[in-house]
């Protein structure tokens, strides 16, 4: 009974160090939501209106036919009609436009002739993938010309051929925007809850107020349970609001079950508090434990697969990754909201972060301790 | 003595208590020597959105020449890692299970449609969870089945030319590596978290602390103060950049085709920029937890997000492309990816270069104000 009067009594001191400052209780709730919805916004592979010029020097009705394609698309945006060859190079490289569309002067005679006529496409490789995507997107636009040039009879097939038929499963559309949005609330309330556990032993170690901690009545267990809560609290309640949000705001579709996703964001946050009480147990200073958690922030995000794909890593990196609790995360969320995972499925992602939380907890509350001069 | 030789004496005074205190904490140098490294060299090795050996299933339920002939040049093409298997409902398991990324499946009457309708799909079914790759994966099969048509037209077998023909070149980037475009962006990065979020942090501390009152009592003017704290953390930064740069261009082989002077001019810029926040920052809140927070949602986090770095800003809506000119990573992002592979584009760079001189200037002075208010109220 003493054991849980003493963790509640700490855990209320814990609560009220985060909340009386006004500040930081706004930091808490405020920014987290206004970066999840630019952020969702923002975070997007699809590309739209993409700014293209054109250099038509045949001026057919082929031609003409071919264009208006691109100028009905919402994927693409003419900005400017170029009247001499030297103006590509002035246009891409001022990034007038990102691509230039070529016709040559022989385009509707090799048309009508059976041979094959070209269109030159120009792309501002800076962004390697917005280059990658605009050329597909270009591809399928000219193979569907192509096939209703034959339909109508312009051009005739003139050998056997195959045709690309490409279907996208579980997201027809191909939106990114699903595959994203569903991962970023973990990465938010991530960072939320490492600021708030990293600082939280830190700071009363900086002021002093730790040692006082220590001698009191308190075994460094319950300091622990003390400390985590409000991490706990806060994190859990940003990213359930992530999640509504991810659903009611942005129709990201959920087909999993609600205790899955609360089975998983609970273990993750659990290895987080575990990590950042880590950090901040380590740490004699606030500046220190501030530093320390984005060391361990910013490669966890890189390599966690929300931007880059895991998949295309090389092998080592990969099971290297297998050690970022972000990566288990984002896989278990997606899982959830995408394929509609129940707990059962997720297990191979939880495991790992109990595994996880199970050994930087108690090294934490063992540094409590031990890391005081 | 001269008023100029005061000066120098109080600079040098306060640049070494700067330097020691930089000196003191590994953690600062953590942030600024050893966290650069590592992720340039998770950025150079690991990190990328080019897929190379995707793995897909090829189910051929014709057996015919033709038939074999398009499975093996998915066999051969680097971008796949081809599974053979027998059926559809195998294939259909895989995909589900994630074994492969997708299916390229030819029907039983692939070889007669070939020959008596000369026409016949190749139906290529891919996971479409991370639409990004889906569509990357989509474009190399349709590069397969071109590479399929030029082969038979070169071993002058019959084969439909598709009428009209793109050819496609990707300016200053050829490969579309897209580590060429991160490496320039990881740079941005480094030095948004040595301008915002260690300034900040290092000057709010001496807030909370009292230390910076401690200071200004002494013979020290604002201006030196100021001064002695951008300093600093400039050097630093700039260092953090050149260290960037160099392993950049030399391990990764990412090009670099602009002026080296360019580059300087252009990040000292931003660097002005970035400290500027981060001195603005740490004068207004003067605690460390809020300014930790502050510069992370409105520092480090716009420099992901909204700077271009990794998402397309052009493709974005409106509004977030109108917030996104508050953030000055998003004109170095510009400069950098301009400097590295397009080279001294002027016309790119100087609206840029404005607007980052007009943000430096803007937060430095604010920050210099805030600081003078803070001390009478």
């Amino acid at each position: 009974m003493d054991f849980v009067r003493r963790i509640i009594a700490l855990t209320i001191k814990e609560f009220i160090m985060i909340l009386k400052d006004p500040k930081s209780r706004f930091v808490i709730i405020g920014p987290p939501l206004f970066q999840f919805f630019v952020f969702g916004y923002a975070a997007t592979y699809d590309l739209k209106n993409v700014r293209y010029a054109v250099f038509d020097e045949s001026r057919t009705a082929e031609s003409r036919q071919l264009l208006s394609r691109f100028e009905g698309s919402e994927n693409f945006e003419l900005t400017k009609t170029l009247k001499t060859e030297k103006e590509i190079d002035f246009v891409i490289n001022r990034e007038k436009a990102r691509l230039v569309i070529h016709i040559g002067p022989d385009f509707s005679r090799n048309l009508h002739m059976g041979r094959p006529a070209t269109v030159q496409v120009i792309v501002d490789g800076r962004n390697s993938n917005v280059a990658l995507i605009a050329l597909g997107y270009i591809g399928n636009i000219v193979e569907q010309y192509n096939r209703e040039l034959v339909k109508k009879g312009v051009v005739s097939i003139n050998g056997p051929g195959v045709e690309l038929v490409d279907r996208a499963w579980f997201n027809a559309n191909l939106q990114s925007r699903w595959f994203i949005v569903s991962a970023l609330g973990g990465i938010i309330s991530m960072v939320v809850v490492m600021i708030l556990t990293s600082l939280s032993v830190a700071r009363e170690r900086e002021f002093g107020t730790f040692d006082q901690l220590l001698v009191a009545p308190f075994n460094p267990a319950e300091i622990l349970v003390g400390k985590s809560l409000p991490g706990m609290v806060f994190g859990f309640m940003d990213a359930l609001l992530f999640s509504a949000g991810a659903v009611y705001w942005f129709g990201v579709p959920f087909r999993g079950t609600i205790g899955a996703l609360v089975l998983a964001l609970g273990c993750f946050l659990l290895t987080i508090v575990g990590v950042g009480l880590l950090v901040s147990s380590v740490s004699m200073t606030m500046q220190q434990a501030l530093l320390g958690s984005f060391v361990f922030m910013m490669p966890s995000v890189i390599l966690s697969g929300f931007a880059t794909p895991i998949e295309n890593m090389p092998h080592w990196l990969q099971i290297g990754t297998l050690l970022n609790p972000l990566r288990h995360v984002i896989v278990a969320l997606r899982d959830i909201f995408l394929e509609g995972a129940d707990a059962s499925m997720i297990w191979h992602q939880l495991w790992p972060l109990l595994l996880m939380a199970g050994f930087t907890l108690p090294l934490a509350g063992w540094m409590f301790r031990h890391r005081s001069q | 003595m001269t008023p100029r030789t005061l000066f120098f004496m109080r600079m040098r005074g306060i640049l070494r208590k700067e330097a020691l205190q930089i000196l003191r904490d590994p953690s600062s140098i953590a942030l600024a020597i050893v966290l650069p490294l590592v992720l340039l060299f998770i950025f150079g090795y690991g990190v990328t959105l080019d897929a190379e050996n995707v793995p897909i299933a090829v189910v051929l339920d014709d057996n015919g020449p033709v038939a074999r002939d398009v499975s093996a040049r998915f066999d051969l093409s680097p971008y796949f890692n081809t599974i053979h298997l027998t059926s559809m409902v195998e294939a259909v398991a895989s995909l589900n299970q994630r074994r492969v990324d997708g299916i390229v499946h030819l029907q039983a009457d692939f070889s007669s449609g070939l020959y008596k309708r000369n026409q016949a799909p190749v139906q290529v079914i891919v996971n479409g969870i991370d639409a990004n790759r889906a569509r990357l994966i989509q474009g190399y099969a349709r590069g397969v089945l071109q590479k399929w048509t030029e082969l038979r037209q070169a071993r002058g077998e019959p084969v439909a030319v598709p009428a009209i023909k793109i050819s496609q070149r990707v300016w200053f980037n050829e490969a579309a590596v897209s580590r060429n475009f991160l490496v320039p962006g990881l740079i941005t990065l480094i030095m948004t978290l040595i301008g915002i979020l260690l300034t900040a942090l290092v000057v709010a501390r001496e807030w909370e602390r009292g230390t910076m009152e401690a200071i200004l009592v002494t013979p020290i003017r604002r201006v030196d103060l100021l001064l002695g704290k951008v300093f600093p953390y400039f050097i630093l930064g700039m260092l953090g950049m050149g260290l960037s740069v160099v392993v950049g261009t030399t391990l990764f082989h990412v090009p670099f085709r602009g002026s080296i002077v360019a580059l300087f001019i252009l990040s000292a810029l931003f660097m002005l920029a970035s400290l500027g926040f981060g001195l603005l920052i740490s004068a207004a809140v003067r605690v460390q937890f809020v300014a930790a927070q502050i510069s992370i949602v409105a520092g480090f986090l716009p420099a992901l997000f909204l700077s271009g770095l990794i998402f397309d800003l052009e493709s974005t809506p409106r509004f977030i492309q109108i917030v996104s000119h508050v953030v000055p990573a998003r004109y170095f992002v510009d400069i950098s990816h301009t400097l590295f592979m397009a080279g001294d584009v002027w016309p790119v760079l100087l609206p840029n270069a404005l607007a980052l001189f007009g943000m430096a200037v803007l937060f430095i002075s604010l920050a210099f104000r805030k600081i003078t208010k803070r001390l009478e109220g």
